[in-house]
């Protein structure tokens, strides 16, 4: 739930990605912050375990600049994905205004993300959000790898609804900056 | 649809809360008030400018809240109303407001606990008061304030420039 803060003249909108556990969530925020300017973004910061792995969030402010007179500003999460932080997604999901959906393209990987649909699914419902209703795009990542599933095959298990989709290759930036472009858009348009 | 909403914080209500902190702020000798959405957003500061990073600062307080609540329903309470950082100088007391909204007072040793935590008690029960007529008048408006069209498309503009095009 995005705030419009009349007084400080700001507005942040937060965006979740989202997707099965090393999906490339966390490279895609990383690549951004890499490459917007340096004066536009807030800093990166990362809640992981010793491993390296995404334990509570991966949090990152873009800002937009100031628009007629608001500052505004994007507020980048990720999600962890394994199964047993399913409380931490949940409470990440809280207020969101967007949603990028990372899947990763790997055969051996179908399962891992129909499973983390669901996930996403069920934790919005709770949230009272209509995933159907919402600035939501998808984005299939890691499409340089020789076993990768065909779009249609991973639009057919993923993407019912037909929202905006992206191919990737979040180690190389490809499709990052498509993915954030649409799903930002998005929800800048739920604003008016 | 929830979704979408976006809630409003004017600056009616900005003057009335710091009126609040600031008083707040006088009779505890406490340094510094900060409130943040539990969403991690930044709604106001009062007192001494920290010079930390906010926006980051209220990402982390609401987590830190967040996971506390997970704590307490693992020993079976419902929830932490309060929690307490104790630091060497600084110290932080958390307070929750309402279920929507975290008070964090930043103190050092000019102040005590007993009295930061008194003084707190009476604050957001004042202060949870005008939130709830703050999300009333919200959700009356039917999901809350919108922006012009124009506003949209000089994002978009910025979107396009911001993340190449
Ligand atoms: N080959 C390949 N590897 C990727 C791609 N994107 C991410 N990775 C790798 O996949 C692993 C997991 O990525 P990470 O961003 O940590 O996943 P997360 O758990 O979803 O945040 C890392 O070793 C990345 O370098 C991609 O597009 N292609």
């Amino acid at each position: 739930m995005s705030m419009i803060n009349y007084a400080s003249r700001e507005i942040n909108c937060k965006i979740v990605y989202y997707g099965p556990g090393l999906g490339g969530k966390t490279t895609n925020i990383e690549y951004v912050y890499d490459k917007v300017a340096p004066n536009t973004r807030g800093k990166l910061i990362s809640l992981a375990t010793e491993t390296e792995r995404t334990l509570f969030f991966d949090f990152l402010p873009v800002d937009l600049g100031t628009i007629r007179g608001f500052k505004t500003r994007f507020h980048l999460y990720t999600v962890p994905g394994q199964v047993y932080y399913n409380a931490s997604r949940k409470l990440i999901l809280k207020g969101v205004d967007g949603i990028v959906f990372v899947a990763d393209s790997q055969q051996e990987r179908h399962d891992a993300n129909v499973e983390a649909m669901h996930n996403l699914y069920d934790n919005l419902a709770e949230h009272g959000h209509d995933p159907r209703r919402m600035p939501f795009v998808i984005q299939y990542n890691k499409r340089d790898l020789p076993n990768v599933l065909s779009l249609e095959a991973l639009d057919q298990a993923l993407n019912p609804t037909s929202v905006p989709s992206f191919e990737a290759v979040g180690t190389r930036g490809i499709g990052v900056f498509d993915t954030l472009k649409a799903v930002s858009k998005q929800v800048i348009k739920q604003l008016s | 649809m929830s979704g979408a909403a976006s809630w409003s914080f004017e600056e009616s209500d900005a003057r009335r809360i710091d009126v609040l902190l600031g008083s707040f702020l006088r009779e505890s000798h406490a340094r510094c008030a900060l409130l943040v959405d539990r969403t991690g957003q930044l709604i106001t500061v009062a007192g001494e400018r920290p010079d930390f990073d906010s926006t980051a600062f209220a990402s982390l307080a609401a987590a830190d809240f967040s996971a506390n609540d997970q704590l307490a329903s693992m020993i079976g309470e419902q929830e932490f109303s309060t929690l307490f950082h104790q630091g060497e100088k600084d110290s932080m007391y958390l307070a929750d407001v309402a279920r929507r909204v975290i008070l964090i007072v930043l103190f050092d040793e000019r102040a005590t606990l007993g009295m930061i935590r008194i003084k707190v008690r009476s604050m957001v029960r004042e202060l949870a008061e005008i939130f709830a007529q703050l999300f009333q008048r919200v959700m009356g408006d039917g999901g809350g304030s919108r922006l012009e069209s124009s506003w949209v498309d000089e994002a978009e503009d910025e979107i396009d420039r911001l993340f190449g095009s």
